[in-house]
C-alpha cells in the first residue's frame, strides 16, 4: 500500500531533479530571510547560484544544534511569526529547548509525510490507532496524530503514562495500531501480562515505534509480547519530527522520503562523506519547509546507508535503524567503532544475548579490545570445542563489521549485570 | 518533458537568471510567476533560444537544445507564443496560421496542414469566421487565440506562454484560460506559462515556480502557492482572510 506512489516510487532521476529544485530554491529563501546561514554562507563565499548539482551541497556549511540554541527562540526562523500556525520545541534534556516552527503549508506536507509513513507501516482508515506518545511540545505525538487523521484512522490521543488506563483503552476501544516509544511497548507488554491480559483479548495489529533506538532483539520482544507486527520510523524535530524515513512491511531498512529532504551520512570525525554501507551521521537539509528550513543538519545519530533496491517498490533510499549517537563512539586503534554494532553482530549469532560489554585497554601503544559477550546457558554446557567455534564466529563476524580484530570471550550474563538500570557498555581503561 | 538545470542568462553587466531549475512533465501545465523583471520572459526565451544562456542546460524529452539555434529547436518540438502576440498584422488569419507550419511545410504535406488548420479552427471556432480577415483587425483576445493557433501548427511538445492575458478585459482573460486548459485536456499539450495574473494561472497549473530577481525561491502544487502568504501578498494583490 502506498500514500503517494507516484511520489514514493519515483523514478531516481526524475527525483534528483526535483531535489535540485527544491534545494535551489531553499537556499534562495534562507539567504534572504534568516541571517544566520547569510552570514554562514558569506564566510564561506558560497552563493545560492553557486549550488548546481546534488553533490555540491557538500561545499554548504553544517548546522548544528548549538546553532538552533544560539538563536533561540526564532533566529532561524524563515518566516515572519504571524505566518507560524504552530510551534514546537525539542526536550532540553541538554540544555536550552529549541523552538521549531510550521507554516499552514508545513503542517499540510508533515501530516502527508507521516501519512506515508504510516500507511508503509499496515496502517489504513479502517484502523483504530492509538498514539501514546506524549502530547505537548514534542513532535512525536501530534505529528503521528495528524498524520494518521489524514490517512483516515480513529485517532486516540491517549498520551503516555497511565499504563492500565492505557490497557483498558486498547480493549475498550479495540485499538488496531499502537504508536509509543519501543521501552513502552515492552513495559505495556509485561503490563499485560501482570495484569493476566491474554494478547488474544487485544485487537491489536500493528506497532509503529520511534523516537529511541531499539533493536532486533526488542523488535521481536515486543511483537511476541504484543502480538503485532512492529516497525520502526524515524524523525526529529529540528528537522520536522516524525515523518523524515520509516519502515515499509518489508522490514529492510527505513525509507526517505527524499523529495522533501536531502540525505547525506558523514564521518563525524572528517566530515566528508561515506559510501553506502559504512556507519557515519546523518545530515539532513530540508527541501520544502517554510518556517523553519534546515541546511545540513547534523543529526548526531549514526546510521548507513543500504543499498539496492527495496522489494516494496518504493525508491526512497533506505537507511538502517538508528546504530547508536555520534556522542557513544569509540575510537579503536584508529578504527571509529560503535557498540551498537556489536550488538547487531551478536544479534545473529544464535546462542548469545544482546548483552555484552566491550573493554578497551592500551597495552604499550596499541590499543586492546575486548568483547565480554553473555552466553546463552545451553552454551556452557557444550564442549570446550563448540564454545572455541562459536568465540571464533563472533571474532570473524566482528573483523568483519568493525574492520578491526577483537578479543572475544563468553561469560554468563551475570556476571556483567552489576550496574544499576542501563547495562554500562562501555569500559575504557586507557589513560588518553 | 521539458528540463532546465542551471540556467544563466546575463544582459551585459546584469545577472537576469541565476542557476534555474524547472521541470514539466508530459501533459502538465505549470506556471511561472514572479513580478516584472524577475526573469520570467528571460527564461522562455532562454529554452526557446532566442536568447543565449551562459551556462546551464535545457533538455527536451532527454535530448539537450540549449546551444540549438531558435529554427532547429521549433523543429525539435518547443513553440514559443510571445508576449504581445506578434502575429503578422498585414496578413489574413489562415496566413498566419500557416506560417506556423513553415518549417515542415511542402506540396506534398499541404492538405496534412491544411487539415490542422482546419483543427485550429474547431478548437478557436471564432477565427473560423474570420480566416479571411488581416490579422490586425481582431480584437485582442482573437489575436491572442491566433498567436496560440500559430504555435500549434509547429506541432510542438511543449508550448511556452508568455503573458497570454496581457491586456485583455476581464471576460476575455477567463476565455483565455479556458481554452489553455482545454489544450491540456483535450489535446495532451504541455504547457509552460508565464503570468502576471498569478491567480488565473494557478487556477489552472498543476505546479508553479515563484522567480524573484532572477531566483527560484519557491516552487511547489499550486494550491500550495496560492496558500502561501508571500505569494499572496507580492502576487496575488491580497490576503487571505483564514
Amino acid at each position: 500500500m502506498y500514500w503517494e506512489p507516484d511520489k514514493e516510487c519515483m523514478d531516481r532521476e526524475e527525483l534528483e531533479q526535483l531535489q535540485l529544485e527544491r534545494l535551489q530554491s531553499t537556499l534562495n529563501r534562507v539567504c534572504a530571510h534568516v541571517p544566520f546561514y547569510r552570514r554562514k554562507f558569506d564566510e564561506l563565499g558560497i552563493a545560492p547560484e553557486d549550488v548546481q548539482s546534488l553533490s555540491d551541497a557538500a561545499r554548504l556549511p553544517f548546522t548544528m544544534k548549538s546553532d538552533l540554541r544560539d538563536n533561540y527562540p526564532y533566529g532561524m526562523f524563515a518566516v515572519p511569526l504571524r505566518e507560524v500556525v504552530r510551534v514546537h520545541a525539542s526536550s532540553g534534556t541538554t540544555g536550552m529547548a529549541t523552538v521549531v516552527g510550521y507554516t499552514r503549508n508545513d503542517l499540510k506536507n508533515w501530516s502527508n509525510l507521516v501519512a506515508r509513513i504510516i500507511t508503509m507501516a499496515g496502517v489504513t482508515k479502517d484502523d483504530v490507532i492509538q498514539v501514546s506518545f506524549g502530547y505537548g511540545m514534542f513532535t512525536g505525538a501530534l505529528g503521528l496524530h495528524y498524520g494518521a487523521e489524514r490517512v483516515g484512522a480513529s485517532v486516540i490521543p491517549a498520551s503516555s503514562g497511565n499504563t492500565a488506563r492505557q490497557i483498558q483503552f486498547m480493549r475498550d476501544f479495540k485499538s488496531t495500531a499502537l504508536v509509543a516509544t519501543p521501552s513502552y511497548a515492552l513495559l505495556l507488554g509485561d503490563t499485560l501480562r501482570e495484569m493476566g491480559i491474554p494478547v488474544s483479548a487485544l485487537s491489536l495489529k500493528w506497532g509503529l515505534f520511534g523516537s529511541e533506538p531499539w533493536s532486533e532483539a526488542m523488535r521481536k520482544e515486543i511483537e511476541s509480547k504484543l502480538g503485532i507486527v512492529a516497525t520502526d520510523n524515524y524523525g526529529l524535530s529540528e528537522v520536522m519530527g516524525p515523518g523524515i524515513s520509516g519502515e515499509c512491511l518489508e522490514r529492510n531498512g527505513l525509507h526517505f522520503n527524499e523529495d522533501h529532504f536531502l540525505v547525506e551520512v558523514v564521518d563525524p570525525e572528517t566530515l566528508a562523506p561515506v559510501p553506502d554501507g559504512e556507519v557515519g551521521e546523518l545530515v539532513l537539509t530540508s527541501l520544502t519547509k517554510e518556517a523553519f528550513p534546515v541546511i545540513r543538519y547534523r543529526t548526531r545519530d549514526l546510521v548507513r546507508m543500504l543499498s539496492g533496491e527495496c522489494p516494496c517498490g518504493r525508491t526512497g533510499r533506505r537507511m538502517s535503524r538508528v546504530l547508536g549517537r555520534t556522542d557513544d563512539m569509540l575510537i579503536i586503534r584508529g578504527v571509529n567503532v560503535y557498540p551498537l554494532q556489536i550488538e547487531h553482530v551478536l544479534m545473529e549469532i544464535e546462542g548469545t544475548e544482546p548483552y555484552y560489554q566491550i573493554v578497551v585497554d592500551r597495552k604499550g601503544a596499541m590499543d586492546e579490545a575486548t568483547v565480554l559477550v553473555a552466553a546463552g546457558e545451553s552454551i556452557f554446557f557444550d564442549t570446550m570445542r563448540k564454545q572455541k567455534e562459536m568465540v571464533d564466529r563472533i571474532r570473524a563476524k566482528l573483523r568483519q563489521e568493525l574492520g578491526i580484530t577483537v578479543e572475544v570471550k563468553l561469560v554468563e550474563r551475570k556476571s556483567l549485570q552489576q550496574f544499576e538500570g542501563k547495562a554500562k557498555r562501555v569500559v575504557d581503561n586507557r589513560k588518553l | 518533458m521539458l528540463r532546465v538545470k542551471n540556467l544563466q542568462v546575463y544582459y551585459g553587466m546584469i545577472h537576469a537568471l541565476r542557476s534555474v531549475s524547472l521541470h514539466v512533465k508530459e501533459k502538465e501545465v505549470v506556471a511561472l510567476i514572479g513580478a516584472n523583471g524577475a526573469g520570467k520572459t528571460t527564461l522562455l526565451s532562454a529554452v526557446s533560444g532566442v536568447v543565449r544562456a551562459s551556462s546551464g542546460e535545457v533538455t527536451l524529452g532527454g535530448k539537450a537544445i540549449t546551444r540549438e539555434r531558435p529554427d532547429r529547436i521549433v523543429r525539435d518540438g518547443i513553440a514559443h507564443v510571445p508576449e504581445g502576440r506578434h502575429i503578422f498584422k498585414p496578413l489574413s488569419v489562415e496566413d498566419n496560421l500557416l506560417l506556423g507550419a513553415y518549417h515542415r511545410y511542402s506540396l506534398a504535406k499541404r492538405s496534412a496542414v491544411r487539415h490542422e488548420i482546419d483543427g485550429i479552427f474547431s478548437l478557436f471556432p471564432v477565427l473560423a469566421d474570420r480566416r479571411k480577415q488581416v490579422a490586425g483587425t481582431l480584437s485582442g483576445g482573437e489575436q491572442q487565440m491566433l498567436a496560440i493557433g500559430r504555435a500549434l501548427l509547429s506541432a510542438p511538445k511543449v508550448l511556452l506562454l508568455d503573458e497570454p492575458s496581457m491586456g485583455l478585459a476581464p471576460k476575455v482573460v477567463k476565455e483565455i484560460f479556458g481554452h489553455i486548459s482545454k489544450l491540456r485536456a483535450e489535446r495532451g499539450m504541455t504547457i509552460l506559462l508565464v503570468e502576471q495574473n498569478a491567480r488565473g494561472a494557478l487556477a489552472i497549473a498543476d505546479r508553479g515556480y515563484v522567480l524573484e530577481t532572477g531566483k527560484v525561491v519557491l516552487q511547489g502544487p499550486s494550491e500550495d502557492l496560492l496558500a502561501n502568504r508571500d505569494v499572496q501578498r507580492a502576487y496575488l494583490g491580497r490576503e487571505r482572510e483564514d
